[in-house]
């Protein structure tokens, strides 16, 4: 093994590499030794406080916490996408009333937290006479801010394709329209896949946004629960490990499809 | 707007919280992802291996289950620290994985040559890291870490859901007493565009600045 930073080790070094992994092993049982510690002196490892864990009642609670959290998600990932193109799109355009709002749309709600919008939407738009039901308070805040970062993933896809592929359209007669439709996006869509997928990671990680709007997701449930049973560590670890298993197969699917991608021919001029 | 002026001590207080959220936890993170980058790109096996976890763990959890677990189920356990410390260490450790990332991709992106010719000169191992791979490894990642710092400033807002009084909970509450949303989260929102507008200018004239003309 060889890279950048160092050679085939020798044996001084395969000496320092075997310090290293005893040190490193070490502290890392050590961190788990006191955290066990930890949680042994408070009592919070009984049998008692980690049986109902084990017990369907309390699974099917989280599991219906978890079909909501995928509802939103996906509900927001398609209407998001759909605006993230439209405006990707847009910030292409020749023509500069269209391209000046999209680029402004993006530039703008990229710098804005998610959780102003939410705010907006629980206690701003009420005043006005809006009240979403409560599955929209999460989605429509989560697609607005979603929508410009799409945009962006898109906007890179359609400009990665060579431009050798589009004026070939325009050579054979096609239209702007018929170019993009026909030929460039097809291609950007292959390339962005990956992109889209670990970017919907990120907004799956948004609906735990959920537990402001008191909207049912995992982690409102997961409070909910804490509330009634009075186990708040274990609950919140249990959440935990259910994003962590549902996020880290996505983010494993998008490695999967990045390697998959076919080698580029040429470089990116 | 006259709601936005009468509480400007409210917002101010707030937009002070946010600033040493944001410098706190970047200064956090930024040490926190230079020590699991060394580890992830080390030749030492089980080192890379915990590199690996953190990034992996910390990426695929939402902040906010992060923040509520922190904030609601260390005490449970026996550690309890004030909020604002909490709410600074969890963002610290959780962008501390985004930057870790950045920068292993900084010095994956030296060709292995450079280090090649680097040893080949007799540099050891710390001179050709300092004279050789990470000033260029560095030069690649400025972009990058901008934008993991205007993440992590918009990040801070979820402090907010924890019970920490910054920008967007200042701007919350000032909404309940005034019921004007739209000139209060307006301008809430203008102060979050200008702290990014800040980063960006920052690290626009820094990859400028250290560009190399080749």
């Amino acid at each position: 093994m060889s890279n950048v930073l160092f050679d085939e080790p020798g044996p001084r070094a395969r000496r320092r590499i075997r310090i290293a992994t005893i040190a490193g092993a070490v502290v890392v049982l050590g961190l788990v030794a006191l955290a066990v510690r930890q949680f042994a002196d408070n009592g919070q490892l009984t049998a008692d406080r980690w049986q109902p864990y084990a017990t369907w009642p309390m699974w099917r609670y989280l599991l219906g916490g978890l079909w909501s959290t995928l509802l939103a998600a996906v509900v927001s990932a398609a209407l998001s996408m759909a605006a993230g193109l439209a405006l990707a799109l847009g910030r292409l355009s020749r023509r500069s009333w269209v391209r000046m709002p999209s680029a402004a749309y993006v530039e703008t709600v990229r710098t804005i937290p998610v959780l102003v919008l939410v705010y907006v939407v629980l206690f701003a738009l009420p005043r006005y006479g809006l009240d979403l039901p409560l599955f929209w308070k999460l989605v429509v805040p989560l697609t607005v801010s979603n929508a410009s970062l799409f945009a962006e993933v898109f906007r890179a896809g359609i400009l990665s394709i060579e431009r050798g592929q589009s004026e070939a359209g325009l050579a054979v007669g096609l239209t702007h329209g018929q170019t993009m439709r026909l030929i460039v996006l097809p291609q950007a869509a292959r390339r962005v896949l990956p992109s889209i997928v670990s970017q919907s990671v990120g907004l799956l990680k948004d609906t735990s946004l959920g537990f402001v709007v008191s909207y049912a997701e995992l982690l409102y449930s997961g409070k909910v629960l804490a509330n009634y049973n009075g186990l708040l560590i274990q609950t919140y670890i249990v959440v935990a490990l259910v994003y962590l298993v549902v996020n880290a197969s996505l983010s494993k699917l998008a490695r999967t499809l990045e390697a998959r991608q076919p080698r580029r021919r040429t470089a990116r001029v | 707007m006259s709601a936005l002026l009468d509480h400007l001590p409210e917002f101010w207080q707030g937009l002070i919280v946010t600033l040493q959220l944001t410098a706190a936890s970047f200064a956090g993170a930024a040490v926190m992802g230079l020590v699991i980058a060394a580890m992830r790109v080390s030749p030492v096996p089980v080192l890379r291996g915990i590199g690996t976890a953190y990034v992996e763990t910390l990426q695929n959890l939402p902040l906010l289950v992060l923040l509520v677990l922190a904030v609601f189920g260390l005490p449970e356990i026996g550690l309890q620290a004030g909020l604002q410390v909490t709410a600074t260490v969890v963002i610290a450790l959780y962008e501390g994985a985004y930057i870790a990332e950045a920068l292993r991709s900084g010095v994956n992106a030296v060709s292995s040559g450079q280090g090649e010719a680097a040893r080949a000169l007799g540099l050891n191992f710390t001179q050709s890291l300092r004279h050789v791979v990470l000033p260029q490894a560095l030069r690649t990642v400025i972009q990058p870490i901008g934008n993991i710092f205007i993440a992590l400033t918009m990040n801070t807002s979820l402090a907010a859901a924890v019970g920490v009084v910054e920008l967007t909970a200042a701007a919350n509450r000032v909404n309940l007493l005034e019921a004007q949303p739209i000139p209060i989260f307006v301008g809430a929102g203008v102060a979050y565009a200008v702290i990014a507008a800040c980063a960006g200018f920052v690290t626009g004239r820094l990859e400028r600045r250290l560009a190399v003309v080749r």
